[in-house]
């Protein structure tokens, strides 16, 4: 902790001005077409990565003559490491910083136990999902915040907006609250069963006492990092934040075997199986969480008498039920992709859309997430539809998520 | 030519059709000739004038490409198509791609092996991953196809 707080300190007197704006800036002179890099893009290609570009960077998509199979099945079986240091790490800080997060989200975070994580979601005034998140609580007035590069401009800007809001407000002079970008900061994910004896032969910390959702300040062969349990992939596995000094050494110390680099093409399938949404394809600001299926998200006691952003448009939700739910299929023959739509198998009515969907290497089957018409039973497990892909329908069904068992490490 | 005598003698399937040029070869009495063509979107086509028979298969550049195949698509046979249709499609887990008729015909045989086997498309794509054969009702479009060179240059 005393180690986070130190560099992100040190970092926050040069940010503290430009941090909001410094992106922008960035963005008016950087013509569209000029990818980012994270800091480990020379690591990549030095490791045979096919760089394409995603949200905005130049990114690792495979490595070598590694196919995308092989690669997926690798981190479900053994272990894998994949650079994820596109996505925005924040530290939001100040004496009512609760409030303010259970101001710009649905979730429980006064109840949230210190160095533990959630997925959650910001919300726009009508209750659509403007992101998908992960928060991790150090303290009542600390938290830990990675949101999706993909959504950069737009969240910053959100932030920057309600940060003022807050701030200048009642509840700002109870005390501010502050943002401190982690601009360069690494993040990698070690995923896979292999994962923790990789990285407990790396630390004196007993990884048998850091539970999926838990995170810590870890020695690491003479780094301190921040390490958070959990992932993308349906494995166990961490998510590890680093110095942007740091990232090349710390990356090479993690993708010795049997870690293989893992790129986005895995990345995309794993998180599929996991029934993982990828903002942008399954959820969008026209989405609100109880129809994104991630009414699990709000806390219990927030539900009715929560007062976030966007609290009508969820409440409106929970009462009568969503308009449209997303859910899991199972399609047969072809893999049906976003866009696909879904029909009802007699009337032939349009019931909705396919968001994500691929043939899953881990399963054998097509496995697709969309959207259905909610109420007269088209969500429920089990039900038939047919899905139409390039002009011929494809038998499917409605199927739980996530379609592959996740294995978390409990303890 | 060497290679395609490489692939008829390893592709069963192939050989009634690839059994002329060998005979060629020997007699130089048959009058056959096997021509290969391609398009910019990674299709190739031999076709074998004696039968009037353009075999259909993806390039290796594009199998490479796409990945591990897991499902391909293939017309019905006995199905008209003109140049350009989209009769099929080769999927990996990393996306779909169509598959379009090369040239105008007929869909005389599709390569059933591929139901069980998509993987034969990434393992072996001209012998042992063809996708349909067609007759062609217009043989001179092979004419307008591109010669291995021209193919090369379309995407290096």
């Amino acid at each position: 902790m005393a180690i986070w707080r130190s560099c992100s300190l040190r970092a926050s007197m040069a940010l503290r001005k430009t941090a909001v704006h410094a992106p922008f800036r960035a963005l008016a002179t950087q013509p569209p077409s000029e990818l980012k890099k994270t800091g480990l893009y020379d690591f990549h290609v030095s490791n045979g990565a096919k760089m394409v570009p995603f949200a905005g960077y130049s990114m690792p998509l495979a490595y070598g003559d590694v196919g995308q199979v092989a690669s997926h099945n690798h981190v479900r079986t053994r272990v894998g490491l994949f650079d994820v240091g596109h996505m925005v790490q924040s530290i939001f800080r100040g004496p009512t910083a609760t409030a303010f997060l259970e101001w710009l989200t649905p979730s429980s975070l006064s109840s949230l136990q210190p160095y533990s994580s959630t997925l959650s979601v910001l919300l726009n005034e009508r209750g659509g999902i403007i992101d998908d998140t992960i928060i991790t609580k150090h303290a009542e007035d600390a938290f830990y915040v990675v949101t999706n590069a993909g959504r950069r401009e737009r969240d910053l800007s959100w932030f920057a907006d309600r940060l003022a809001e807050w701030n200048a407000g009642e509840s700002g002079a109870k005390g501010p609250v502050e943002m401190e970008l982690l601009e360069d900061w690494g993040l990698l994910a070690l995923q896979g069963p292999e994962a923790a004896s990789y990285l407990q032969a790396l630390t004196s910390f007993d990884l048998k006492t850091l539970t999926f959702g838990k995170s810590a300040f870890l020695p690491i062969e003479g780094f301190n990092l921040h390490v958070a349990r959990g992932g993308y992939t349906g494995e166990d596995g961490f998510e590890i934040s680093i110095p942007p000094s740091q990232t090349v050494e710390v990356a090479m110390l993690l993708s010795k075997a049997p870690v293989q680099l893992t790129g986005l093409g895995a990345r995309d399938s794993l998180r599929l199986e996991a029934g993982m949404c990828l903002y942008g394809s399954d959820l969008d600001e026209d989405t609100t969480p109880v129809e994104g299926g991630l009414t699990w998200v709000i806390g219990k006691e927030r539900k009715e008498r929560g007062t976030f952003i966007g609290a009508e448009g969820v409440r409106a939700h929970l009462r009568d039920g969503p308009p449209r739910r997303r859910v899991g299929f199972v399609v047969e023959g072809a893999p049906a992709r976003q866009g696909a739509k879904i029909f009802d198998p007699a009337t032939k009515q349009l019931l909705g859309t396919i968001t994500s969907g691929i043939p899953s290497p881990t399963l054998g089957q097509n496995i697709a997430m969309g959207y259905v018409l909610s109420g007269a039973g088209w969500q429920k497990k089990g039900a038939a539809v047919e899905i139409e892909v390039r002009g011929k329908m494809r038998a499917a069904s409605v199927v739980g998520m996530p379609f592959v068992k996740p294995r978390y490490w409990r303890g | 030519m060497q290679a395609i005598l490489r692939q008829a003698r390893a592709s069963p399937l192939l050989r009634p059709q690839l059994a002329s040029p060998r005979v060629f070869r020997a007699s130089r009495l048959s009058r056959t000739l096997v021509t290969k063509r391609y398009t910019v979107e990674h299709e190739a086509v031999e076709f074998d004038d004696a039968t009037g028979l353009g075999v259909v298969y993806i390039t290796d550049h594009a199998q490479a490409s796409l990945g591990d195949v897991v499902f391909v698509e293939l017309p019905t046979v006995g199905t008209e198509v003109t140049k350009g249709d989209q009769i099929g499609a080769v999927e990996s887990v990393k996306a779909a791609s169509d598959i379009y008729a090369p040239v105008s015909g007929t869909i005389e045989e599709v390569n059933e092996g591929l139901a069980d086997q998509p993987g034969l498309l990434n393992k072996s794509p001209e012998a042992q991953g063809w996708l349909c054969k067609i007759k062609l009702s217009e043989p001179a479009q092979m004419e307008k196809l591109l010669s291995e060179e021209a193919y090369k240059e379309s995407w290096a």
